[in-house]
């Protein structure tokens, strides 16, 4: 092994633990919707600190490895996915911070059958599956495994399409908790955004492995 | 923490009138790799052959300040003995053209009238070209002239002949230069392997593979020691102007 192919080790190892403490974020978030435990949904507005360590520690070692080795093809390609999973990784980051303070705010615990029509814990079981699955494919090289998310992220957009008329329909019911019906709003928007990360970083990973850009296409 | 195993204080060198070398200030850690680069005659192979003292060798020199190996002062010890501690590998593999691999390997000993047993050479010879990892590949044909290895495999025997004499540093300069890029990505693994065990001092033109293979580096112009950091802060966030421009190809 050269001591680039360790370093791009190193590198891809540091990726992939990011990527499980996001998933775990993602995790934690979902739970503490679901039982309306504010000290979870605390823990995962604290933990977001370290989602941010882990974006500037592979920042700064891409722009070593690109500064001292100089890397050329696949090894480029992968740096430079690397980079770019780890912006997206960091923004998923972001949303299950994002979502935790909706629940640190919420004064009430989130009606059951709102979860249910709006279907946020279908997202959220989509959403974990998609991030799961381009890990694996990341970790494989599989990039048969990546394209698949892009036919899953349709389901978080349908939910998404629907979510304005079920929340309203949701408020007309029940005026008394228009407050959680606009949180449960803004969390399918995130989750939606989840989705699109995910086919970002499947667009990587496909770059990475087969050298070919998918990114702005319609038939991928 | 790193010990210093090598330091220069106000070193000085002189060719007749010509000053090669101006106050050089540097510290060189233990098992460390450490790149010297900079422009054709910045005074970067004077002072590795003033480190162990080849650059007296030539007619109307003269030296100022003081390098220490450990903390002995160079300049007061006898250089045999300092070239034993302190090996070089030269720009073009130079293996002793009348000599077998073997032969070449135990060279030093042999020249300097050294009698070794045949168990003790076969086992140093052994170790050595292990070490310069070339052993796999001329162990069937020890006794074979050292020339017609090619050019990398005769630089890693060049290597391997330094290694023999067991030094704790070991000096090239640009040990790659005439080599094609195979042999390059060979040498440069094989200098990280030796890193665990030697401090190697390698002057290179090429600024990439200062990148890959060194801890620090040291940017020399007109004979100044202009920069000398880490190597990821040289390459990423240089403090000095010149070493910027030379860094990016802006001179030089």
């Amino acid at each position: 092994m050269t001591h680039l192919d360790s370093e791009l080790q190193l590198l891809k190892g540091e990726c992939i633990s990011m990527w499980n403490l996001v998933l775990l974020q993602i995790n934690k978030t979902q739970d503490s919707l679901l039982r309306f435990d504010k000290d979870l949904a605390r823990e995962v507005v604290l933990n977001e600190k370290r989602v941010n360590a882990y974006e500037l520690k592979i920042d700064r070692d891409c722009e070593n490895i690109f500064a001292l080795f100089n890397p050329v093809a696949v090894d480029l390609r992968f740096v430079l996915a690397v980079l770019k999973i780890n912006n997206n990784l960091e923004r998923t980051g972001d949303i299950a911070e994002g979502i935790g303070k909706f629940i640190v705010f919420t004064e009430t615990s989130f009606d059951k059958n709102l979860l249910e029509v709006a279907q946020v814990i279908k997202m959220f079981n989509e959403a974990t599956s998609m991030l799961a699955e381009v890990l694996t494919a990341f970790e494989k090289e599989d990039t048969a495994l990546a394209r698949s998310v892009f036919k899953q992220d349709e389901v978080l957009d349908n939910i998404n399409l629907k979510a304005n008329s079920v929340i309203a329909d949701f408020i007309r019911k029940n005026p008394d908790k228009l407050e959680q019906a606009l949180y449960i709003l803004s969390t399918i928007r995130k989750l939606e955004r989840v989705g699109d990360q995910v086919k970002n970083i499947a667009e990587e990973i496909i770059f990475y492995v087969e050298a070919k850009v998918l990114k702005h296409k319609k038939d991928k | 923490m790193e010990s210093t195993i090598l330091k220069s204080e106000n070193f000085s060198a002189w060719f007749g009138e010509n000053q090669v070398l101006k106050k050089i200030n540097i510290e060189i850690p233990r098992n460390n790799i450490v790149a010297v680069m900079g422009p054709s005659g910045c005074g970067k192979t004077t002072f590795i052959r003033c480190v162990n003292r080849m650059h007296e060798l030539t007619n109307d020199t003269h030296v100022e300040g003081t390098i220490f190996y450990t903390k002995n002062d160079i300049y007061k010890m006898d250089p045999i003995i300092l070239r034993r501690f302190i090996g070089m590998v030269f720009q073009r593999p130079n293996p002793f053209p009348t000599m077998s691999i073997y032969q070449n390997v135990i060279a030093g000993y042999t020249l300097n009238g050294a009698s070794l047993r045949k168990p003790e050479k076969d086992e140093l010879v052994e170790d050595s070209l292990k070490k310069a990892a070339l052993w796999d590949e001329v162990k069937d044909m020890l006794h074979r002239k050292g020339t017609f290895l090619s050019g990398g495999q005769q630089q890693r025997l060049c290597i391997a002949r330094a290694l023999a004499m067991k030094p704790e540093i070991l000096l090239l300069d640009e040990p790659t230069s005439a080599l094609d890029p195979i042999s390059t990505a060979k040498i440069e693994e094989l200098l990280f392997d030796l890193k665990k065990n030697y401090t190697l001092l390698i002057v290179t033109h090429n600024m990439q593979q200062a990148g890959r293979v060194s801890d620090k580096t040291a940017f020399f112009y007109l004979g100044e020691l202009i920069e000398y950091n880490d190597t990821k802060e040289i390459f990423t966030n240089p403090k000095n102007e010149k070493t910027q421009n030379y860094i990016t190809g802006r001179f030089g």
